[in-house]
């Protein structure tokens, strides 16, 4: 077994060490099948109409309230066009 | 004579304003009925596709190269992350702010949702919302159209 091998062998117990450890703590934020209790749903179901004007308010968190993870959804959209077009541009002929 | 044959050509043109018009409707109601950009523009862009498969791919790609199409997609996100920005500029300092709210400068979108259901309501949304559709109808009617052009039979029937 060469050097690099042996270091990441303990490279990877230390990882899998600390991520064993941090499961430990979850039962301190819930316990299992009881989900934490969580304000935000309750908040949008209540004043999304009145603080976004939009009567969907699927609509109103997808683009307001999380329209940083629809910008995230838009890129991916275009790096798979950017992707498939840069592909075929050279089957096209 | 690419493409199909004249009775699904026919009703291709029949079929297709309808299409486009339903998936329109969705992408400009976005904020009052279920559906939005993606939903609507992936109606549109299967309209488009429709034709593509009617029609055949080499007559669709003389009518519009798939260069238009990424020209397109990328107004489309430049709209929707100027949108985006244009909250850093006006009001509170908050990245997606819906800044067209409660203000006097542009009274068209400042409506809040009253039950009415009217189309100017919520501000920036119906903006996203047209940002977002024209990204995903040219997005993914570049895909099926490269695709289909780059395997064609070139002399063949199905060209």
């Amino acid at each position: 077994m060469s050097a690099r091998n042996i270091v990441a062998v303990i490279f990877f117990a230390i990882i899998a060490l600390f991520l064993i450890y941090n499961v430990s703590d979850f039962s301190e934020i819930h316990d299992f099948g009881d989900p934490g209790q969580a304000d935000m749903d309750q908040h949008i179901i209540d004043n999304a109409q009145n603080e976004t004007g939009a009567d969907n308010s699927v609509t109103s968190v997808v683009f307001d309230y999380r329209g940083f993870d629809t910008l995230g959804e838009a890129t991916v959209l275009f790096t798979a066009v950017a992707g498939v077009i840069l592909i075929f541009r050279r089957l096209k002929k | 004579m690419s493409g199909m044959s004249k009775i699904v050509k026919t009703m291709t043109a029949v079929t297709l304003p309808l299409a486009m018009i339903y998936g329109l409707y969705i992408i400009a109601h976005g904020h009052l009925t279920p559906g939005g950009g993606f939903q609507g523009g992936a109606v549109v862009a299967s309209a488009c596709a429709m034709v593509l498969v009617a029609y055949g791919s080499t007559w669709t790609m003389s009518k519009i190269k798939e260069k238009k199409l990424s020209v397109l997609e990328s107004l489309g996100a430049i709209g929707f992350i100027g949108l985006g920005f244009f909250g850093l500029l006006f009001g509170t300092n908050i990245f997606f702010n819906n800044f067209l709210l409660n203000q006097d400068v542009i009274p068209f979108f400042n409506a809040m949702g009253e039950g009415a259901s009217n189309i100017n309501t919520a501000g920036l949304l119906p903006l996203m919302n047209i940002a977002v559709g024209l990204k995903v109808i040219a997005g993914l009617f570049a895909i099926v159209l490269i695709m289909a052009y780059a395997t064609r039979k070139i002399g063949g029937a199905e060209e």
